[in-house]
């Protein structure tokens, strides 16, 4: 896994063209400490630096085709690389280096765009096409790897990171407003938008192609489920468990392709246990796994890591994310997700990609993906309880069936079934919206929004982040079962925008390490949109095929273990003896004043009554974390453009 | 007799659920949760402050929305079950 940055246009003088690419790769250095590199060419230029996994003593780059027609950098793993150069051997193409890199080009001069289809893996890559004189970025289907890009005059500046894109001239560092909104509403901008205004991402499963002064952008793969009324494409839950079983299987396998030693992401759950359990016995040397242990009972799974670690016999780390822990290294956390976050859950995960890399690995398999796919989260649970309480509103018994949800949160299971029936909207929500499924955690959200300066709300102008949400919704949602909607709304918004990014790529990366995920195969991604709904959730039963599939893998305790959402303690991290001098500074009045985002009067009581009494509820957690997070964001990017500027 | 009540509990709620964001139009009739201005753990604090404030103990089965999801609820229920010497002690 790596970095990389370029440009496509002829706005870089050619002697401004190296020390642009230097300034560019060296912004993501942590992305690639084994070597970096530069290519340039009249009106473009590439820059890579490399974390070397595969073909280490050959896959450097940028690295042009033999015919010198084309030119690539890459971030990211193929990993099906062996059978594609196995074909394209066969059809006698001649390989220079043993790299997945080179793959992709040869694939490329056979096939050009119609290439992606074949690809299996996490990537984003560009490739400077000569003989066409076109530019192609490209990322992978889930959004795994991150990829963004700007516009100056017409010039086009891509890269993986946003921090190399504010090295370009004329390249500003300024919050976009709609996307803080849609933050404060999905918690993550909804893609192009980014947190800075006029830099955008790449959306998972798209091409862009600029040529001729001209940049057109479109998707080659979509993630589609099948119409309510098609006949099952499973009917056999035993043969549909062994198709599940030989594809995770194949899925975890072609990912433990590597010329360095892969470990695995241990939680303690069902899924990361799975992947930890089929990679045990395909790790040479054994396999390491890594944990995240805490100090309160309610977040701490360390008990069920030992189980599995031990029943696996692997080599086993952990790393406590302690009692200040989460403060000390937040605003770090910030500079590497480049937005503003309501959680503080990406924290400990940072803690973690540092024990892999103090352990002397650079790549883990993680569990992450399973939930999205097999219908894992509590949102799927939920919204098929509210739809059983709408079909008898006003029952006094149905609502109940909350508490079995979240038994994990104290402020519910004290509260009445009428308490519970209206915080969950529970037939209040029209069964047609689109959002339905998300709608509480929306509404919960967006209240956090009650801290929005006025100048902020005016600039907003009534904007409302989940009817863009909707606007954004495939033609065909609509004729998809509830659970399979809701699966997609978390698998095209919430998995790259937030749990792939900030809780994935940019808190492993920002310790050089790379995360592969067996769930997010895209062989078995299809594979579970055509599963009939209740093969994932069987009533209230999540992920049931999943464990069904898997049985024999995992001790009974793990195996028949009730989704517990990772989460990591949030406004109590920075209040009473955890409280630093930067947490006090961003709520101070004059910050916010100077922000111009928030209200300083309400910001302020908010300090106040987090620091008295630190369990507060979601909406006032989120809002601590979010405001601190922008605040941090204001600080650490503006800082770096004044920095940046004056260096240019 | 009750204007006192739903002052002070507006004032509650503007300064603990609306960080004292004096210029929401917090309605009589609006329905706090529908409108997110409490979530599952506000209303226990809604709950402790009631209590509180005006000398009696919420029964179990009075904490419902029917008698907590509106300022205007929240006044008519207080104002059946407040102890006197509270009210007398608002009053003065």
């Amino acid at each position: 896994m790596c970095g990389f940055g370029g440009y496509f246009g002829d706005g870089v003088a050619p002697h401004d063209a190296q020390p642009l690419l230097q300034r560019m790769v060296a912004a993501i250095a942590h992305r690639g400490p084994d070597e970096q590199g530069i290519f340039t060419a009249p009106s473009v230029g590439l820059g890579h630096v490399r974390l070397s996994i595969v073909g280490l003593g050959d896959g450097q780059q940028p690295m042009t085709h033999s015919s010198g027609d084309f030119t690539i950098v890459f971030n990211g793993e193929i990993f099906n690389y062996v059978e594609l150069r196995e074909t394209l051997n066969a059809q006698g193409h001649v390989f220079r280096t043993g790299s997945d890199t080179e793959v992709i080009l040869h694939l490329y001069e056979r096939m050009g765009l119609d290439c992606m289809s074949l690809l299996n893996g996490d990537f984003a890559f560009a490739i400077w096409d000569a003989s066409t004189q076109r530019m192609i970025i490209a990322r992978d289907r889930m959004g795994v790897r991150p990829l963004f890009y700007t516009m100056v005059g017409k010039n086009l500046y891509f890269a993986s990171e946003v921090k190399a894109l504010l090295q370009v001239p004329g390249v500003r560092a300024e919050m976009d407003p709609f996307a803080l909104d849609q933050i404060f509403t999905l918690w993550a901008p909804i893609a192009p938008r980014t947190a800075f205004r006029d830099i955008f991402e790449l959306e998972p499963a798209h091409l862009l192609i600029a040529e001729k002064g001209e940049m057109s952008i479109k998707p080659y793969w979509q993630l589609q489920y099948p119409d309510m009324g098609e006949p099952a494409a499973y009917t056999d839950e035993r043969a549909a468990a062994e198709e599940l079983r030989d594809l995770l299987t194949d899925a975890t396998r072609i990912r433990m392709r590597a010329d360095v030693p892969v470990g695995s992401y241990l939680s303690g759950g069902l899924d990361s246990s799975i992947v930890s359990a089929l990679a045990a016995p395909m790790a040479s040397g054994g396999l390491s796994t890594f944990s995240v242990t805490f100090g309160s009972a309610e977040h701490d799974e360390s008990a069920f890591q030992h189980q599995m670690a031990q029943a696996l016999g692997t080599h086993h780390h952990a790393v406590a994310s302690g009692e200040g822990d989460i403060a000390r290294v937040f605003p770090e956390v910030i500079r590497f997700t480049e937005r503003p976050i309501l959680r503080t859950a990406p924290a400990p995960l940072y803690q973690l990609s540092g024990l892999v890399r103090e352990k002397g690995l650079k790549v883990v398999l993680t569990g992450e993906g399973a939930d999205e796919v097999f219908a894992g989260y509590d949102i799927f649970k939920e919204a098929r309880v509210r739809r059983f309480c709408a079909r008898q509103p006003g029952s006094r018994i149905r609502p109940h069936l909350f508490r079995k949800l979240y038994a994990y949160l104290p402020g519910l299971k004290q509260q009445s079934a009428e308490y519970l029936a209206a915080f969950f909207g529970a037939g209040a929500d029209s069964m047609d919206d689109p959002l339905f499924s998300h709608r509480p955690r929306l509404r919960g959200t967006a209240a956090a929004k009650l801290f929005f300066s006025g100048d902020l709300r005016q600039t907003l102008d009534g904007y409302d982040a989940a009817a863009e949400m909707v606007s954004r919704l495939p033609q065909d949602f609509g004729r998809w079962h509830p659970l399979h909607q809701a699966q997609y709304l978390e698998s095209r918004f919430l998995l790259p925008g937030y749990i792939l990014s900030s809780q994935g790529d940019r808190m492993a990366m920002a310790h050089g390490i790379e995360g592969r995920f067996p769930f997010l195969d895209h062989r078995l991604v299809e594979f579970a949109t055509r599963l009939p709904p209740e093969m994932k959730l069987k009533g209230l039963v999540e992920k049931h095929i999943l464990r069904e599939a898997t049985k024999d893998l995992l001790p009974e305790t793990i195996g028949r273990r009730t989704k517990q959402p990772y989460r990591a303690p949030d406004s109590q991290s920075f209040v009473g003896g955890n409280e630093r001098d930067y947490v006090r500074d961003a709520f101070s009045e004059r910050s916010i004043t100077a922000s111009g985002l928030f209200n300083p009067k309400a910001v302020s009581k908010l300090y106040e009554k987090c620091s008295e009494k630190p369990a507060s509820g979601y909406r006032d957690n989120v809002a601590f974390v979010g405001i601190l997070s922008t605040q941090l964001w204001q600080n650490t990017f503006s800082a770096t453009k004044a920095l940046s500027t004056k260096a240019a | 007799m009750t204007q006192p009540i739903k002052d002070s509990i507006k004032a509650f709620i503007i300064e603990n659920f609306l960080f004292g964001d004096a210029s929401y139009d917090l309605q009589d009739e609006a329905s706090l949760i529908e409108n997110e201005v409490i979530d599952s753990t506000g209303v226990l604090e809604l709950v402790a402050f009631i209590e509180d404030q005006f000398g009696f103990v919420m029964a179990d089965a009075d904490i419902v929305p029917a008698n907590l999801d509106s300022v205007a609820r929240i006044t008519a229920f207080v104002a059946k079950h407040a102890q006197q010497p509270a009210l007398n002690k608002m009053s003065a």
